[in-house]
């Protein structure tokens, strides 16, 4: 029985956490139970709050109001004990890139008072986990974006927290290196058993990574549940028609087909859900009359996200890695 | 304990960066040696020192075996603190430029012991520039130490570069650009310079400039370090270590205050 509560009992929990800036307020009022072990997942568009929320659980922003406790503690008054029981794994670069890879290591490991007999054989093993064994001894200048993402993996374990927090970890990097970095933090939690706290705005990332996902847009979380619970409560298929002027859509006739919920209509397009979309497809363009284009397909998040929200997650990337490179160069400067 | 660990690997990741980067060493020692070869000689063979007294008290004519580049030694050193030091507080805005100083503020660790943490290392690289300055001294520019009054000069100036380096950090904290670090850092260190005595005698001075060296901290480890290295002061010796631990202590207070409130 004991156990058994044990994985139950939440390792983090906000009540009512809310964070202001002046008067725009970033975070609202947003409660959340993560259990032990799991990956959650913080989906949102930039500017969503995510990192806001992040950092208020990681105790580097005081919260304006509500509370949260992480592995027990509570993040304004245990903050230096929140911080001994969490690893962090920052949006943007923040490897010592002047320092090798395994010196990041060794310095991480000494800032977190991890008994030094120990800290060697952590070493080995944290930069084993990532695959970075061989260039250990290279200057992270020399790492590859990739790379160094995995290095801060490493690092952000070494201590052995119970909680990992990783913000935007492939932000800018290619969908090749993505792919290999998820197969790296899937390992992570695996293997050690941490619970990973991820935020991000790639739909495949939560889809491929998150055992749940909490979309959050403007402060709040407005759905919450796996992945495939998500998309399954969106119902079936999405169907997206669009229109070319004069002809208008009957919306009120493809209404009253059984099959079709949650219409929406944006301007020349119609977004509906319906199950079994491919042998619906003619009674539906029968019932809405004449259509430009028709395209059918599963759902993905965005879909969810879509119809939680009303617009579309932006992908802002070309935005995020400009920044992202401008920070790499600045880096280099040092 | 991991307080203390923590102080090592802050220190270590200091001295490992200025390992690597030996070329901020030469930079670091290219400016303090052209006021000397250049300056030094240039104004050297124009002037005549008066009004300097030697530690027992008798005044020297100008001929005492003190040429003026001698007499500026101390000066540049001091010099060197203050560029070497004080511009040790810009890599704090470039390590908030990257997510590291997130890094090292999200360790467990006091606030306290980070600000420590990096005067220290910035104080170890300073001094290893101030010790080759004094070995080209001794060998270029007839400068004398025995051991006794070289372990009081570097812990004199050591005290300075606790001082200056808080001094660094503290404007880099409150800062965000580069740029504006550049502008500030200039406009406090000219003052500390200029008004310390590095270049001139302070016994002679018109009262109202007087006031000022008087008034300036710095003027009083210029003197220290005269004092030690060449036998020369005007304010007494335990004066000069006085004054300057009073300002590296007012310096650490105000720098722990300013980081233990710096943003992100």
């Amino acid at each position: 029985m004991q156990a058994i509560h044990a994985i139950e009992t939440p390792v983090i929990e906000t009540q009512g956490l809310t964070k202001k800036f002046d008067k725009f307020v970033a975070v609202n009022k947003l409660n959340l139970s993560i259990n032990e072990g799991e990956i959650f997942g913080l989906l949102g568009p930039n500017g969503a709050g995510k990192t806001t929320t992040l950092s208020m659980l990681a105790t580097l922003l005081p919260p304006s109001g509500g509370s949260a406790r992480v592995n027990g503690f509570d993040v304004s008054r245990e903050a230096s004990r929140v911080r001994k029981s969490i690893g962090f794994v920052f949006q943007d670069p923040s490897s010592d890139d002047l320092l090798t890879g395994r010196e990041n290591l060794y310095l991480h490991s000494l800032m977190y008072g991890v008994d030094m007999r120990a800290a060697q054989k952590k070493i080995d093993a944290a930069l084993e986990l990532v695959d970075l064994t061989e260039r250990q001894n290279e200057r992270v200048k020399k790492y590859s974006g990739g790379m160094r993402r995995r290095l801060e993996l490493a690092r952000g374990l070494l201590h052995e927290p119970r909680i990992l927090f990783l913000d935007e970890p492939t932000l800018g990097l290619d969908p090749q290196t993505r792919e290999h970095l998820w197969k790296y933090i899937k390992r992570l939690s695996t293997e050690k058993k941490v619970t990973i706290i991820i935020t991000t705005h790639y739909m495949e990332e939560a889809d491929a990574l998150c055992d749940r996902v909490a979309i959050i847009d403007r402060g709040k979380v407005v759905a919450l549940d796996s992945p495939a619970n998500l998309k399954k409560g969106l119902g079936g298929d999405v169907v997206y028609l669009s229109f070319r002027k004069p002809n208008k859509p009957n919306l009120a006739a493809v209404k009253k087909l059984r099959c079709v919920r949650n219409v929406k209509r944006e301007g020349d397009r119609v977004t509906l859900s319906c199950d079994y979309a491919a042998s619906q497809l003619q009674n539906i363009l029968k019932a809405i009359g004449k259509v430009e284009s028709v395209e059918s397909r599963s759902p993905t998040l965005n879909d969810v996200f879509l119809h939680f929200t009303g617009k579309e997650i932006r992908d802002d990337d070309g935005d995020a890695e400009g920044g992202y490179h401008e920070r790499m160069m600045h880096s280099g400067n040092r | 304990m991991s307080e203390l660990s923590g102080l090592y690997a802050l220190w270590l990741r200091e001295v490992i960066v200025f390992s690597r980067e030996r070329s901020r060493v030469v930079a670091a020692l290219v400016q303090p040696l052209t006021w000397l070869v250049i300056f030094g000689t240039g104004l050297g063979s124009a002037v005549v020192l008066t009004g300097i007294e030697t530690g027992v008290g008798s005044a020297v004519g100008g001929n005492a075996g003190i040429t003026y580049q001698m007499f500026i030694f101390p000066g540049i050193m001091c010099m060197t603190v203050l560029y070497g030091c004080l511009f040790f507080g810009l890599y704090i805005i470039m390590d908030k430029r990257v997510d590291f100083l997130k890094e090292v503020l999200v360790a467990p660790l006091n606030r306290t012991t980070i600000f420590f943490g990096k005067v220290l290392g910035g104080a170890t690289d300073s001094i290893i520039e101030v010790v080759i300055l004094l070995a080209l001294g001794a060998a270029f520019f007839g400068i004398h130490l025995t051991p006794a009054t070289l372990a009081l000069t570097l812990l004199l100036i050591f005290i300075l570069m606790i001082a200056v380096v808080s001094l660094g950090l503290t404007i880099g904290s409150l800062m965000d650009s580069p740029e504006g670090f550049g502008l500030i850092g200039s406009f406090v260190i000219f003052p500390l310079f200029f008004l310390s005595g590095a270049l001139f005698p302070v016994n002679n001075l018109p009262s109202w400039l007087y006031a000022f060296v008087r008034v300036n901290p710095v003027s009083y480890t210029v003197d220290g370090l005269r004092t030690l290295i060449l036998g020369i002061g005007s304010f007494g010796l335990a004066v000069d270590f006085g004054v300057t631990a009073a300002f590296a202590l007012v310096m650490v207070v105000i720098g722990t205050q300013a980081f233990a409130r710096m943003k992100l």
